[in-house]
C-alpha cells in the first residue's frame, strides 16, 4: 500500500513546524524512502506503521528521528568548484591583506551535512595559507540540523564514492588515511571546524559575526517568508565587509535588498551586504 | 578538445565515450592498450586529454604514463588514471610517475565530470 495523501499531509506539517523545511507535493518517493528505512530500524512493519505512531503519541524522540531522517541531504567535497577557487585565489588573499588589529578569521558553514564543505574548506586552507592556520586567531563552525550528519562529520570518515566525488587527487593522498572503515581524514583537518547542532529558523545561541558564511543549497528548502528570515539573521551574523555563499542556483536578490553580489570573472555567487 | 581513451575492457570504452559526448567532447580516440596508445599518439601528435586504465595487457597503464611522460611533446597533457585499484600506495605510485588525477572505478558520469573541472578541462 502507498503512501496515502492524508499521511503526507502529517509528516509534511511535522516537518515545516519543526524545521521549517517544504516538503512539496511529488516528494511523496521521498518519505516512502526515508521512513521506510527509519520504521525498520525502529522495528515497524512499515512506514504506515510508524506514522500511526508518531499520530498517537506525541514521542519528541521519534518526531527527531523523522526530522533527521528527513532533512539529510547530499554535499560533495569541493562542490562547483568556483567558490573554493575564488577562496583560494582571490578572496583568502585580498582578507589577509587587510590592516589587521586581530589577526581573525571566522568562517560558517551553515548546512554542513555529513562534513564536506568544512572539510574542503579546511583542507585548502590548511595546504594554501599555512601562515593563516599557525599565526591567525581562527574560529571555524559547521552547523546542520542533522544529529546524525553530524555524528558522520566528526568521524570524517568517508567512503570510495564520498572520496571519488569532487575531491582532488592531491587533497587525498595528503589528507586522509586509508583505513579498514574507509578514507579517514587526518586529526589536523577535523580539528580546524567546531560541529554543533543548529536549528536555522531557531534561536542561533552565541557565535561570533563571521568573515564568510556558506548558506549553500539549503535557502531552497524553505517558503519565501523563511528564506526571508534567515537571510535577515545572516546580514546580522556577518561583518560589515563580511562574505556570504549561497548555492549555484540560488540568489538573495529579490528575497532581501540589503545584498549585493560581489563581481567576480569566475561567476561565483557570492554576495556582501550593502553599506 | 582531443581525448584519448585507453582501457582493455569494451564496455569501459563505450561508457567512458558515452559520457564524454554527453559532456560535449567529440573527438575521441580509443586504445585498448598502452602499446596500441603509444602507436595512436605517434599518428595524432596531439591529444588534450588521455584517460588511462592500470591493468591492461602488453603494456599497463602505469609504464605507459611513465613512457609518455619522457617525450616532451607530451609531458604537459592531462592524464588521469581510471581503475580498479583504490589503494593508496598504487595512487601514489600514479601521481609519481605523472598523471594529473585518478579516478577510482566504479565511476559515473558526475564524478567524470568533477573531475574533468578539477584539471581545467573544458570541452
Amino acid at each position: 500500500m502507498s503512501l496515502k495523501a492524508s499521511e503526507f499531509e502529517f509528516i509534511a506539517q511535522l516537518l515545516k513546524r519543526e524545521s521549517a523545511i517544504v516538503l512539496e507535493a511529488g516528494k511523496e518517493y521521498l518519505v516512502e524512502l526515508r521512513l521506510g528505512t527509519l520504521a525498520e530500524k525502529e522495528g515497524h512493519s512499515s512506514y504506515h506503521s510508524l506514522i500511526l505512531e508518531l499520530i498517537k503519541k506525541k514521542d519528541a524522540g521519534l518526531v527527531a528521528k523523522v526530522v533527521d531522517a528527513m532533512t539529510t541531504n547530499e554535499t560533495l567535497f569541493f562542490r562547483d568548484l568556483k567558490p573554493y577557487d575564488y577562496l583560494q585565489k582571490h578572496l583568502l588573499p585580498e582578507l589577509m591583506a587587510r590592516p589587521q588589529q586581530h589577526y581573525e578569521l571566522n568562517i560558517w558553514s551553515a548546512a554542513c551535512s555529513t562534513g564536506q564543505e568544512p572539510y574542503s574548506i579546511a583542507m585548502l586552507i590548511h595546504q594554501n595559507f599555512p601562515n593563516l592556520v599557525r599565526q591567525w586567531n581562527y574560529q571555524f563552525y559547521a552547523t546542520d540540523l542533522s544529529n546524525s550528519c553530524l555524528d558522520y562529520a566528526r568521524a570524517a570518515v568517508y567512503n570510495q564514492f564520498e572520496v571519488n566525488r569532487g575531491l582532488p587527487i592531491p587533497y587525498l593522498v595528503r589528507y586522509f588515511a586509508q583505513t579498514q572503515e574507509g578514507w579517514a581524514l587526518k586529526e589536523e583537518i577535523k580539528r580546524m571546524f567546531a560541529f554543533q547542532q543548529l536549528n536555522l529558523i531557531k534561536e542561533w545561541g552565541f557565535m561570533p559575526k563571521m568573515d564568510i558564511i556558506f548558506l549553500r543549497n539549503v535557502l531552497i528548502y524553505f517558503d519565501v517568508p523563511t528564506k526571508k528570515e534567515i537571510l535577515a539573521k545572516m546580514r546580522q551574523q556577518l561583518k560589515p565587509d563580511g562574505y556570504l555563499f549561497l548555492g549555484s542556483a540560488e540568489t538573495p536578490i529579490n528575497l532581501d535588498p540589503k545584498f549585493k553580489r560581489v563581481d567576480t570573472d569566475l561567476n561565483v555567487n557570492c554576495y556582501q551586504v550593502l553599506p | 578538445m582531443k581525448v584519448l581513451i585507453i582501457d582493455d575492457a569494451i564496455t569501459v570504452r563505450i561508457m567512458t565515450q558515452a559520457f564524454l559526448k554527453e559532456l560535449g567532447f567529440s573527438e575521441i580516440h580509443i586504445a585498448e592498450n598502452g602499446m596500441e596508445a603509444l602507436e595512436i599518439l605517434g599518428h595524432l601528435g596531439r591529444v588534450d586529454l588521455i584517460l588511462v586504465d592500470w591493468n591492461m595487457p602488453l603494456m599497463n597503464g602505469l609504464d605507459f604514463v611513465k613512457e609518455i611522460r619522457k617525450d616532451p611533446q607530451f609531458s604537459e597533457v592531462k592524464i588521469m588514471m581510471m581503475t580498479t585499484e583504490n589503494s593508496m600506495d598504487k595512487i601514489v605510485t600514479a601521481m609519481d610517475a605523472g598523471v594529473n588525477e585518478y579516478m577510482m572505478k566504479p565511476f559515473s558520469k558526475d564524478i567524470l565530470a568533477d573531475k574533468l573541472q578539477i584539471m581545467g578541462i573544458k570541452q
